[in-house]
């Protein structure tokens, strides 16, 4: 098997599957959204979940721009909280000044995805972020 | 509710918040627990049950304090709930007392955390040689900062920011002067670890640490212990008149976590199970949040406390910040908020912030409060989060005696 040239950055990331998108777990029982690998449903305690696609457009329901983090992690950068069609989604807001001028409460937005760089093998990990739509 | 089934905390003490380099955290923990028995009036021997709350340390608190202060052979229990420790702590030893099974228990937390600096981050390691994905997102490499922030003041940040979205009215200087709000406050408490009211301009033009909180809108670091002694009722019956006098009612403990919320897996959601801790509180004691002479909450960061104000119910659903701008939450105002400083000023040492702030509730319904006391506080609520998480909240009394 050939080695991929790119890998999502986290699994549910799906860049091989029609344009970049999000996945979640969804639970057959009560129709709860997951992003993590899961033991069971934390709302209803069932235990079967499907795949289903997040809408890649949403609204930033919440940010911060982060001015002072960990060693080795790049600041600034605008951490955010986006509300893909009913589903709540983490992710970074890019491609947009960090400043309060440019990123704003309810602004709509929209998956983005880009490199953050190539392994020793040459295979490129995919992230996403959201950045302004329209 | 018959009289040994009521709960009173019968001595109660807190070390000044600060640095304490000369002191490691058996020496501050034993400094609290013994101050709480002198001010109760008894010793370790009158002691049934010990909990005892230490996040940063190397395990086994409880055992480590008995070793300084006096080892009687009874149960410790060591519990661990992030910043709600020292109230779990409290709410162990009541649901001891409470049970039957000892008619007095103990409860400390203490905690070493000057100089701790960010929590919440990882330094970031280098990335592996191969990308592999790794853990419950199968993550190639570490998230922090990547997909959204770990950091507790960006989290925070988001929390505030979330109920500006939701409700409106929320800016950087309405946070800002939350924060100068509990500044001003701290300069009455000489347990506080920063003392020193702050102007609106120096607080909004102090280091941005995430945006909308800069340094001085989030708790500080520091070391400090805080302990409590509680009894029932029939125990405290045969006390001394002045330990029945001085003798605080808990009207109210009450710990929850939070039930499933869309979302809450995503950005930690710190409303509902405070509002649930806080609807299960009242019912407790009979009282409503207009009854508050006063009430410490959990402003780990300046953004934190106005979505408490609403949490916690002393304002309608929404009316947050025209509850501060009407300056209610000041000391002067018709619920005072966080007159110690809160952890912004007074200090938050983790595990012991869940058991000082019950303190502060304490000292005040007693009168015995000095400067800052609030004239004529007869019942006061402290309320505490732990990120994960959990929430406490105790409603104090004044004693009828």
């Amino acid at each position: 098997m050939p080695t991929p040239t790119q890998i999502p950055f986290v699994d549910y990331l799906v860049l091989d599957d029609g344009d970049p998108h999000l996945v979640a777990h969804e639970c057959t029982s009560c129709g709860a959204r997951f992003f993590d690998r899961r033991n069971a449903c934390a709302s209803c305690f069932a235990d079967d979940f499907k795949t289903v696609p997040i809408a890649t457009e949403g609204e930033l329901r919440s940010f911060t721009i982060v001015a002072f983090a960990a060693p080795g992690v790049d600041v600034p950068f605008v951490a955010g909280v986006v509300d893909c069609d009913g589903t709540t989604v983490r992710g970074n807001v890019v491609n947009c000044p960090p400043d309060p001028e440019h990123v704003t409460l309810g602004m709509k937005v929209r998956l983005t995805t880009f490199s953050t760089g190539t392994d020793e093998r040459g295979v490129d990990a995919v992230n996403f972020g959201f950045e302004p739509a329209g | 509710m018959s009289a040994s089934d009521d709960i009173w905390i019968l001595g109660i003490s807190m070390t000044k918040f600060g640095k304490h380099l000369d002191k490691d955290v058996v020496d501050l923990g034993a400094e609290a627990i013994k101050g709480a028995l002198a001010d109760a009036g008894v010793s370790m021997r009158d002691v049934g049950v010990l909990a005892a709350g230490n996040l940063m340390g190397r395990g086994g608190i409880g055992q480590q304090l008995q070793k300084q202060i006096g080892q009687t052979g009874i149960p410790v229990y060591n519990v661990a709930n992030a910043c709600a420790t020292g109230a779990t702590a409290l709410r162990t030893a009541i649901m001891a007392v409470k049970a039957g099974e000892v008619d007095m228990g103990l409860a400390v937390g203490v905690e070493k955390l000057a100089g701790a600096g960010l929590l919440g981050g990882h330094d970031r390691a280098p990335d592996d040689a191969e990308w592999k994905p790794r853990g419950r997102f199968g993550a190639v490499g570490p998230v922090d900062g990547r997909i959204g922030t770990e950091t507790m003041p960006g989290v925070f940040a988001q929390i505030g920011m979330e109920y500006g979205h939701k409700y409106g009215g929320t800016s950087f200087e309405l946070f800002a002067k939350i924060s100068e709000k509990n500044h001003s406050h701290s300069t009455l408490n000489p347990l506080a670890a920063y003392s020193k009211a702050m102007s609106l301009e120096q607080i909004m033009g102090d280091v941005m640490i995430a945006y909308p909180n800069t340094r001085p809108m989030c708790s500080a670091n520091c070391d400090g212990a805080a302990a409590a002694v509680v009894v029932n009722g029939a125990k405290l019956k045969t006390l001394s008149l002045e330990q029945q006098r001085r003798a605080v009612k808990v009207t109210a403990s009450v710990l929850t976590t939070d039930p499933w919320q869309e979302a809450c897996q995503v950005l930690p959601d710190v409303n509902t199970l405070t509002r649930n801790a806080a609807r299960q509180a009242y019912e407790q004691a009979g009282v409503g949040p207009k009854d508050l002479d006063l009430v410490e909450l959990h402003d780990c960061f300046a953004t934190a406390e106005l979505v408490h104000y609403d949490n916690l119910m002393l304002c309608e659903e929404g009316g947050a910040v025209d509850f501060f701008e009407s300056g209610a939450s000041w000391r002067t105002g018709s619920t005072p908020v966080n007159v110690s400083g809160g952890l912004q000023s007074k200090g938050h040492p983790i595990s012991a912030t869940g058991i000082a702030n019950i303190w502060e509730v304490a000292q005040h319904v007693r009168g015995e409060c000095g400067d800052r006391q609030i004239e004529g506080a007869k019942i006061g609520l402290a309320h505490v989060i732990g990120l994960g998480s959990a929430c406490g909240v105790h409603i104090l009394e004044k004693s009828a005696a």
